[in-house]
C-alpha cells in the first residue's frame, strides 16, 4: 500500500470519482493549470481537461453560488476556496443558499457541493490565511462540515462527502497537508460522515479534538489513560460516541484550535452537560486558542494550543 | 507617444410600441394575432393578480407582498420568449413571469402568506425559488448555465433582477463569469428606477446600466420596458444566441414601480406624484390595448369579457390558497437534508 501524504490522499479521491462519475466537476482560483496552492488538484486538469477542471476568475461569491447554480442542475461541483478565510465573502451564497436550497424549494432542487478550503494555522501564511472557524458554519442547518485529521480519513471522507446528496463544507488541515504520511489503499473505501472515531483507547478521562489539534492531541496525552476521540464531522456531530465515551471516563476536555468563544467546544460541552451530567467527576475544560484575531507567524504559536497547555488540562480534570 | 483609442462604444434603446399605440414595422416581432392577444391577457392577469394580492394584504390574509404594477410588459414580455426546458432565477417581483410559464396562481399567494409549501415549483417548470437576497441568485444563473453547457443542453438561462442588484458584487462576478466563460445566460434587468427609496441615481453613476455589460465582453441593449414587443424582441434574440451557443446578453427593461416597493413601504415618502402620473400615462397594459384596438383586435368589451376571466382565475386561486390546511409543526423538518441528522429527529418528534 502506498505512503501518501494528505495532499496526495485528496488528489486522488477527486480523480478516482472524477473517472467514475462525469459529474463531478472542479471550481475555483489556481485549480487548474497550477494544480491550486498546495498542489491538491495537480494533475487534474491534464488528465480531465477544461470543462472538468474551471480555473475561474477571482471571485468567491461567484464561485459558491456558480457551484450552487451547477448541483441544481444535476452535477456535483466542487468548489475550492483557497482558504477559509476567504469564505468570508462567500458566505452569503453557503449560507442564504447553498445550506438551504433543498429546503426552500421544498426537494424540488437538492444542493449535492463539496465545498474544499484549506483550513487552521501553523503554516507561516498572511493575515487570513490560517483561520479555524469552523463553529460558524456547524450553526447553519443544512451544511455539513467535516474535518479530516490524516491522509487515510482524508480520502475516505472526501470520497463520502462527493457522495453525499447535501453541501458538505470539506476543511483541510493545512498544516497536516504535508506533516504526515500513512497507508492509504489505492482503492475506494468510504468513511461515513457524522461518525467519530476513538483514535486511541482509555479509561480515566476523554479527550474530543479534530483536524490538526488531533496530531498534537495523541502526543500530549502519551502516559495517560487517555480516551481520544476524532470527531471528524462537525455538523453533524457524533454527541452518542462522546457521551458515551464520558459515561465511562467521567472526564472531559476538548481541545480545539479556534477561539474559545462560541466555539465547537461550547457545543460538545452543553451536549454533554445535558446528557451526561451525572456521570462527570470533574468540571468539562477547553483547551482552546485566545479570544483573538488569528495572529501573523510569530505569534501562532502562542495562539494554537500547545503540547503544555493540554497536558495541563489533562492534570488538572485528573486531579479534580 | 500618441494615445491610442482602446474601446469605443454605443448603447442603443430598442423601441417598438410607442404610447399612442403605433409601431414600427420594421421591429415588430413576428407574432400571430392570438399570441398578441395572449400577451394582452398576461399582462392584464397580472395586474389584476397584482391588485387582489395587494388586497389580501390589506385584508389580513397574507403577508408582505412586492407589487408588480407598470411591470407588467417587462416580466410578460421576456418570460413569453422562454420555453418550460429554460431555466429561470427570479428575484422575488417577478410574479407576471411566473403567470406567464404557468406558476400556479395559489402557490404564488401561499408563497406571500408565508407557506413553505409554495416552494416546491411544479415539476415540468426549471424555475428557482423566489430570491429575497437581492442579487444572490445572479452567480447561481451562471452556475446553470455552465452545467447546461456541460451537458451539451440548448437551453438559455435567464436571471431576472432589479436596479439596485446592479450594485451588487454578485452581479459584477456573475456578469463577469458569464464573460469570461462565454455562458447561456440572459441578464434581464427590471430598471424600475427606484431601489425601495434610492433612486437610480443614487444607485449608478452610469448613462445606461446596459453599458455595464460592455465591460464585460458582451452586448448590453436597453429596452423600453414599458413596451412588450420591443422586450419580448430583444429577449428572444438573447435566449435565441443563448441557446446555440453564441454567449450572454444583457438587457436593461427600463420601466417604472407605479406601487410602493412592498405592502409595507409608503413610496410618498420619497417620490412625487408628478412622476408617478407621467409613468402612468405610460402604462404597459394601455399602450398594448391601443395597438390592439388599431388592429381591430380590442374593444372596452373585449376587455370587459378578459378581466372578468382574469378575476375568476385569481378567484379561484385565492380560494384554492386559503382551503390549503396549515402547515403540521413537524414539516418543519421538512427536505432541510435528504436524511435528517440524530439531532434534527429527536427535535422533529417533539414538535
Amino acid at each position: 500500500m502506498a505512503q501518501l501524504n494528505m495532499v496526495q490522499a485528496i488528489n486522488q479521491a477527486l480523480a478516482q470519482e472524477m473517472a467514475r462519475d462525469d459529474r463531478v466537476l472542479l471550481l475555483g482560483e489556481d485549480v487548474g493549470r497550477d494544480g491550486g496552492v498546495f498542489r491538491v488538484t495537480e494533475g487534474l486538469l491534464e488528465r480531465f481537461g477544461r470543462e472538468r477542471v474551471l480555473d475561474t476568475p477571482l471571485c468567491e461569491s461567484g464561485i459558491m453560488g456558480a457551484a450552487i447554480g451547477m448541483a441544481a442542475y444535476g452535477l456535483r461541483p466542487v468548489p475550492e476556496i483557497q482558504f477559509l478565510g476567504f469564505t468570508y465573502s462567500a458566505f452569503e451564497q453557503l449560507f442564504a443558499h447553498a445550506a438551504r436550497l433543498r429546503s426552500r424549494s421544498r426537494g424540488r432542487y437538492s444542493c449535492p457541493l463539496v465545498v474544499r478550503t484549506p483550513y487552521g494555522g501553523g503554516i507561516k501564511a498572511p493575515e487570513l490565511h490560517e483561520e479555524s472557524t469552523e463553529a460558524l458554519f456547524c450553526q447553519v442547518p443544512g451544511l455539513k462540515v467535516v474535518v479530516p485529521s490524516g491522509p487515510y480519513l482524508a480520502k475516505g471522507l472526501l470520497l463520502a462527502a462527493l457522495r453525499d446528496p447535501d453541501p458538505v463544507l470539506f476543511l483541510e488541515p493545512t498544516r497536516l497537508y504535508r506533516l504526515l504520511r500513512e497507508e492509504v489503499p489505492e482503492g475506494e473505501y468510504l468513511v461515513e460522515l457524522g461518525k467519530a472515531r476513538v483514535a486511541r483507547p482509555g479509561n480515566s478521562l476523554t479527550v474530543v479534538a479534530w483536524g490538526s489539534m488531533l496530531e498534537r492531541v495523541l502526543k500530549a496525552v502519551e502516559g495517560y489513560d487517555a480516551e481520544v476521540l476524532d470527531l471528524m464531522t462537525l455538523n453533524p456531530f457524533d454527541s452518542e460516541a462522546i457521551v458515551t465515551s464520558v459515561r465511562k471516563t467521567g472526564r472531559l476536555v476538548i481541545v480545539h484550535e479556534a477561539a474559545k468563544t462560541c466555539g465547537f467546544g461550547a457545543e460538545i460541552a452543553a451536549t454533554v452537560a445535558e446528557e451526561a451530567i451525572l456521570h462527570l467527576r470533574a468540571p468539562i475544560l477547553r483547551v482552546t486558542a485566545p479570544d483573538v484575531p488569528v495572529p501573523l507567524a510569530k505569534l501562532i504559536d502562542h495562539y494554537l494550543p500547545g503540547l503544555q497547555q493540554i497536558r495541563s488540562a489533562l492534570d488538572e480534570v485528573l486531579q479534580y | 507617444m500618441p494615445e491610442v483609442l482602446l474601446a469605443d462604444f454605443q448603447i442603443k434603446r430598442l423601441e417598438v410600441l410607442n404610447e399612442k399605440g403605433e409601431t414600427d414595422p420594421e421591429l415588430l416581432p413576428e407574432l400571430s394575432d392570438a399570441e398578441m392577444w395572449r400577451l394582452y391577457e398576461l399582462m392584464l392577469l397580472s395586474r389584476i393578480f397584482d391588485e387582489r394580492a395587494v388586497a389580501l394584504q390589506r385584508e389580513g390574509r397574507i403577508g408582505t407582498y412586492p407589487p408588480i404594477r407598470g411591470q407588467e410588459a417587462a416580466q410578460v414580455g421576456s418570460a413569453f420568449a422562454l420555453t418550460s426546458k429554460d431555466w429561470l432565477f427570479p428575484s422575488f417581483r417577478e410574479m407576471g413571469a411566473h403567470l406567464t410559464l404557468g406558476y400556479p396562481i395559489p402557490q404564488l399567494l401561499q408563497y406571500w402568506g408565508g407557506d413553505e409549501r409554495s416552494q416546491k415549483v411544479p415539476p415540468g417548470l426549471n424555475i428557482f425559488p423566489f430570491c429575497v437576497a437581492v442579487g444572490s441568485q445572479i452567480p447561481q444563473a451562471a452556475g446553470a448555465a455552465l452545467a447546461a453547457r456541460y451537458r451539451r443542453d440548448p437551453v438559455a438561462v435567464v436571471t431576472y433582477f432589479g436596479d439596485g442588484a446592479t450594485s451588487k458584487g454578485d452581479f459584477h462576478e456573475a456578469m463577469n463569469l458569464a464573460g469570461v466563460f462565454s455562458l447561456p445566460l440572459v441578464f434581464i434587468c427590471q430598471n424600475n428606477q427606484w431601489a425601495i427609496s434610492i433612486p437610480l441615481k443614487g444607485q449608478t453613476a452610469s448613462a445606461s446600466l446596459a453599458q455595464k455589460a460592455i465591460a464585460y465582453g458582451f452586448p448590453g441593449v436597453q429596452v423600453d420596458g414599458n413596451d412588450v414587443f420591443a422586450v419580448y424582441r430583444a429577449t428572444r434574440e438573447a435566449v435565441e444566441k443563448a441557446r446555440s451557443g453564441a454567449g450572454p446578453t444583457f438587457i436593461e427593461c427600463l420601466t417604472y414601480r407605479m406601487a410602493d416597493h412592498t405592502t409595507a413601504d409608503d413610496a410618498g415618502r420619497y417620490r412625487s406624484g408628478e412622476e408617478v402620473t407621467f409613468w402612468a400615462a405610460r402604462d404597459p397594459i394601455l399602450r398594448l390595448e391601443r395597438f390592439l384596438e388599431g388592429r381591430g383586435l380590442w374593444t372596452p368589451q373585449k376587455r370587459e369579457e378578459a378581466a372578468a376571466q382574469a378575476a375568476a382565475t385569481v378567484d379561484a386561486g385565492v380560494a384554492q390558497m386559503e382551503a390549503a390546511p396549515p402547515p403540521a409543526a413537524a414539516e418543519l423538518f421538512d427536505e432541510v437534508l435528504a436524511t435528517l441528522t440524530p439531532r434534527q429527529a429527536g427535535q422533529r418528534k417533539v414538535r
